[in-house]
């Protein structure tokens, strides 16, 4: 569904991404995970279209991103929701407002049927009763929430995560988790999740990829991931990983554990 | 347009250059912000003409820049014509020419400081809670959010602030100049011996339709410019800026404000008299 060819991106001097090829299929979630500065959430921005590549192609079905004009890009991005890391709530709205900030824009829906949707969405991530709230009312699950109901609210056929779990209390995190595992069930979403939280990884992800130095390390299934016999790949997976991850009996993984 | 913000890496490097250098990177910085900027202007007035253009956003930017200002625009027109008449009157009086105190007030007020105290009240109260507005929706990528939801954010955000800049300036210089002319008339009348109906006579004799048209000239420009400002120095911090950087950006944007409204009043007069010749 989405695929990146041969990227490259720099910021001056600074190489972030450095000839990456990436496979996204259909119906996927596929989990990138890195180091920070390994340009993740660039990788993000850039399948989002909110900053040029500097090289190669990226590939949305049929249509390649980079080469889009303004208007057919907004178009494009109806297709795309984008769950940020701080949620990027608009301070001056409502959480009513929030969410149906896009059908607002690019519908033609009566206030009845607008306010029937987000009432929908926000149920759809168990969020009732804040509709008339402000982002600043509301805590930082709440607000990842409300950022996600309105990342559902033209529903897109692919979501983008970045750092879902960032800053949050470890059962807001799993609550988080398990809201992004439902919705993938729910609404057989394509979802890419920007991550270094291992415990998020492996429970959402059915695909995994980890970035090093702007390239692909390694990718595969959760299964397949741990193992793969690397000493950086398996260093930054045992990091974080969840019990039911280390107690496995892999040979692998009791290698690097044992060092 | 995210190159605002200087690393402490990079200003301790740019520190160690020597002069010559230095004044090259900063001549090189201003004058690539300089170009930025007039992009986003230029985007800004094809966005405007761009359908649909969204009244209930622009309406919301008129009620906060023109009625949420327009006290404290009249305060300030009343209080520098009450000045400008207290000094016109000592100066003019040794040169028994105190009677023409009437059309140094009027005359000053209309051409020159109606429109320019209008511009500096709004630039530190309007262009810098524009830069502090916008800059903070780009630190916590709201900004991106508007973006990646298909809407153009120089669209939505620039351009209801920019009209009513532009809109709002012209219309509150008519406000301040009608204080600064009272003002003028008070203290002119309950501190010296001049007659108030030979006052606003003298006035009235001294406003011309040029005067008037030059003044609103000037106001227009200064919205423009003051909005341009504001606009381009919010979206020109980067996401990584944080507090520090809104802050710097909100002082940046009342600094350059002023001072291009100081240099765009001179060009305009130069303009407006020596070439057009109005009066």
């Amino acid at each position: 569904m989405i695929s990146v060819k041969n990227v490259s991106k720099n910021f001056g001097s600074k190489i972030v991404l450095d000839g990456l090829d990436l496979e996204v299929p259909r119906g996927e979630t596929v989990v990138i995970m890195g180091r920070s500065g390994t340009g993740k959430s660039v990788l993000l921005k850039l399948i989002a279209g909110l900053i040029p590549v500097d090289s190669g192609e990226i590939w949305f079905d049929d249509t390649e991103i980079s080469k889009l004009k303004t208007k057919e890009m907004n178009g494009l991005r109806q297709k795309i929701g984008m769950l940020f890391q701080s949620a990027a709530l608009f301070d001056s709205m409502t959480v009513a407002e929030n969410v149906a900030f896009m059908l607002n824009q690019h519908t033609n829906y009566t206030k009845q049927e607008m306010l029937k949707i987000v009432d929908e969405k926000l149920e759809l991530v168990d969020l009732e009763g804040v509709q008339n709230l402000r982002p600043a009312e509301l805590s930082g699950g709440m607000r990842k929430r409300v950022g996600l109901a309105r990342a559902l609210a033209f529903n897109p056929d692919v979501i983008l995560y970045d750092e879902p779990t960032t800053g949050l209390d470890p059962v807001t995190c799993t609550e988080i988790n398990q809201l992004i595992s439902d919705l993938h069930e729910r609404l057989q979403v394509t979802s890419i999740v920007v991550t270094h939280d291992m415990h998020s990884a492996f429970s959402v992800g059915t695909l995994m990829v980890m970035l090093h130095e702007g390239r692909q390390l390694a990718h595969g299934t959760p299964d397949e991931i741990i193992n793969i016999d690397d000493p950086i790949l398996q260093q930054f997976v045992l990091f974080g990983a969840p019990d039911q991850i280390l107690k496995m009996e892999n040979p692998i993984l009791k290698t690097y554990i044992g060092r | 347009m995210n190159r605002q913000s200087e690393t402490h890496e990079s200003n301790n490097g740019f520190r160690s250059l020597p002069i010559l250098s230095r004044i090259k990177v900063r001549l090189h910085n201003v004058l690539s912000e300089t170009g930025q900027a007039f992009t986003l202007f230029f985007q800004t007035l094809v966005q405007i003409f761009r359908p649909p253009l969204q009244f209930d956003l622009l309406v919301k930017q008129l009620l906060l820049i023109g009625v949420n200002s327009l006290a404290v625009v009249i305060v300030s027109g009343f209080f520098t014509g009450m000045v400008l008449g207290v000094q016109g009157y000592i100066q003019l009086k040794p040169y028994a020419v105190e009677g023409s105190v009437a059309r140094f007030v009027c005359v000053s007020i209309v051409k020159e400081l109606g429109p320019m105290i209008t511009a500096f009240v709004l630039a530190g109260r309007i262009g810098a809670s524009i830069t502090a507005e916008l800059s903070t929706m780009k630190v916590t990528e709201q900004i991106d959010a508007l973006e990646v939801m298909g809407t153009n954010p120089v669209k939505y955000l620039v351009v209801p602030r920019f009209l009513a800049c532009t809109i709002m300036l012209p219309t509150l210089t008519i406000f301040s100049t009608f204080a600064g002319i009272g003002g003028g008339f008070t203290a002119v009348v309950t501190l010296f011996d001049v007659n108030g109906s030979f006052f606003l006579l003298e006035a009235q004799k001294n406003l011309y339709v040029g005067s008037v048209l030059i003044s609103l000239i000037k106001a227009t420009s200064f919205g423009m410019a003051i909005a341009a400002i504001g606009c381009y120095k919010g979206f020109s911090i980067s996401t990584a800026g944080g507090a520090e950087g809104v802050g710097t950006a909100t002082t940046g944007s009342a600094v350059i404000s002023l001072i291009t409204i100081l240099i765009l009043d001179f060009v305009l007069n130069h303009i407006l008299f020596n070439i057009l010749g109005l009066v």
